[in-house]
């Protein structure tokens, strides 16, 4: 929980199996604090493997074998004092499909509060606030301030998504990890995501694996380009698309494949 | 194909009527003869009306058992059917009067048994879908539930006599009778919940873990809301099964007669044997001379109403439940 440390989260030769085929094939990233990164990569490349590691969601899918490290704010989240369930706390992430859970606005925002917390913590009011001050954040505030009590699923797509962000937040977590929130929007709701997104860097440290190169170029700081399970290569987004070092970057930046 | 060359638009045809494939290079002698049905297609229409024919009656043959079955009982039972029939006791060594005793009889096997199965179903269901990894424990586990469906009633009635009336020394008992049942009932309670249980959504349960929610929070707070109508579908449709079984309970706990007050609910302790419908029907049909001819198709016809009773209840409240439950 050291808020100066450079890098948010740091892999040491991270090897993952599912059954027997290896997904990720010797990975060493370290990705910065408070900013957007980019994982990009064909499809099957491993790029939603690597970010599932990162609140190792990926043990609950089952037959998975991981070796290596992984520093999640200097801790190393494969300790076996760690607990799970607050690394999830702290490690949020969101979904190709919006995935709000199927009950009210209210409750979605603070089914993470009543999960953390013992019932007599949760007054009222403080589950009220969370809900403003979560809600206002991601920019549904205003639109759903009336309709706090109407179920979920009944939201439109880019509400729904940006409600699976403010499920996150009043949890208080330190990365939100994206894992290609906008392929199911149009482009208006992947406009107001990517802004909300821009909103958001600073304060939380943001991962987005993405499919579409305009967008990882539009909205990262940094960009990780991933092949067969390996990263190939990692800088500064503007570098990564406009002066690659290794040619399967520049042919993918390109195009030529993927 | 390889006799019809791929013909450049000339000057003198248009583009689009030469390029379309498959017209002929005579020119438009040929359009008018296209899309006709040949022999070969008339005699695959032919088969496609047979085959739709034959199936559609197979499908249509299933309402004749059942309207026969239903039509013949009430007109046989027709003398016997009143209120009387169920709330009187038997009379005359059984040929004629009601089913009281075994009418209650039933309800005391099959809620028993019931309260025994649906909880132990429910919950060992729970465990399987939702905890149980891909080990060689949980897979015994499955393999001991699939052949325990498989296994005829007869057996499960000799297993319930040697288990619960000698081994547990519960005698022959209605407790006896019930567990029984349960036992009998349990796989596929088991199974029914499982389905039931895979039918929400796994995107929920991400979401739950995403937030660090522990599996029972999941369990509890979404995946139990969301498939409990299809769990309690399961376990209500077990009732039919429950009350139509014969020989588990003959075996355990069932008798032919049990003298006990008209109307009266609370007639049977549990360590006592009692009379019940299926099995009474049996004794009225084939084992007890001179029986008034109505009453036993009466009984069944008592039999069959209550199922069909509970099973409705079960869609009713299913759809209640899944209007309730939308995502």
């Amino acid at each position: 929980m050291n808020p100066t440390a450079p890098h948010a989260i740091t892999t040491k030769g991270l090897n993952l199996w599912y059954g027997t085929f290896q997904a990720l094939v010797d990975v060493n990233v370290a990705l910065p604090h408070g900013l957007i990164t980019g994982m990009i990569g064909p499809s099957g490349c491993g790029k939603t493997t690597l970010l599932r590691c990162f609140n190792r969601v990926n043990e609950r899918y089952g037959g998975v074998t991981t070796t290596g490290e992984i520093r999640v704010l200097g801790r190393n989240i494969y300790d076996p004092d760690v607990s799970l369930i607050e690394l999830r706390k702290a490690v949020g992430m969101v979904f190709q499909r919006p995935n709000p859970l199927p009950i009210s606005v209210y409750e979605n925002v603070v089914f993470g509060l009543r999960i953390h917390h013992p019932r007599r913590e949760l007054s009222r009011a403080r589950l009220d606030e969370a809900v403003e001050r979560a809600l206002t954040e991601v920019g549904l505030w205003a639109d759903l301030k009336d309709r706090l009590h109407v179920r979920a699923t009944s939201l439109q797509l880019e509400q729904q998504q940006k409600l699976c962000i403010a499920r996150l937040l009043p949890l208080k977590p330190e990365v939100i990890l994206l894992d290609e929130p906008c392929s199911a929007l149009d482009v208006e709701g992947t406009r107001a995501i990517e802004e909300l997104m821009c909103e958001l860097r600073g304060r939380y440290t943001l991962i987005i694996v993405t499919h579409n190169m305009a967008q990882a170029r539009r909205i990262s700081d940094e960009c990780v380009f991933m092949l067969l399970g390996q990263i190939i290569e990692h800088r500064r987004t503007e570098e990564l698309f406009l002066h690659p070092a290794d040619p399967r970057t520049a042919d993918y930046v390109e195009g030529r494949y993927g | 194909m390889t006799d019809v060359p791929f013909q450049e638009p000339t000057s003198e045809v248009s583009g689009l009527e030469a390029g379309r494939p498959g017209s002929s290079p005579g020119g438009a002698a040929g359009g008018g003869r296209r899309f006709v049905r040949t022999a070969f297609v008339r005699r695959k229409e032919r088969f496609e009306a047979w085959a739709r024919g034959v199936f559609l009656a197979m499908a249509a043959a299933m309402i004749v058992p059942l309207v026969a079955i239903v039509g013949h009982l009430t007109y046989e039972a027709w003398p016997s059917l009143e209120l009387e029939f169920i709330l009187d006791v038997p009379r005359r060594g059984m040929t004629e009067g009601g089913i009281w005793p075994a009418f209650v009889g039933t309800l005391y096997l099959v809620g028993l048994s019931l309260a025994v199965a649906a909880p132990i179903g429910v919950l060992a269901a729970v465990y399987l879908n939702e905890y149980a990894r891909d080990n060689w424990f949980n897979r015994v586990i499955q393999l001991a539930v699939i052949n325990l469906a498989g296994v005829p009633s007869i057996v499960h009635a000799l297993f319930g006599l040697g288990a619960f009336v000698y081994a547990a020394r519960f005698g022959y008992s209605i407790l006896s009778a019930s567990l029984t049942l349960a036992i009998m009932t349990l796989p596929v309670i088991i199974a029914s919940t499982r389905e039931a249980l895979a039918a929400v959504p796994r995107a929920f349960r991400e979401a739950c873990w995403n937030v660090g929610a522990t599996r029972w929070q999941t369990i509890r707070s979404i995946v139990l809301p969301n498939s409990i109508s299809g769990i309690l579908t399961g376990v209500i449709l077990q009732v039919s099964r429950a009350a139509g079984e014969t020989a588990p309970i003959m075996f355990t706990g069932a008798v032919f007669y049990k003298a006990i007050a008209r109307g009266d609910l609370f007639a049977y302790r549990l360590d006592e044997q009692c009379m019940a419908l299926s099995m009474h029907l049996y004794t009225v049909t084939t084992q007890v001379p001179n029986v008034r001819e109505s009453v036993p198709y009466a009984t069944a016809v008592v039999l069959l109403a209550s199922v069909l009773l509970v099973n409705a209840t079960a869609i009713g409240l299913r759809l209640w439940l899944r209007n309730r439950k939308r995502w």
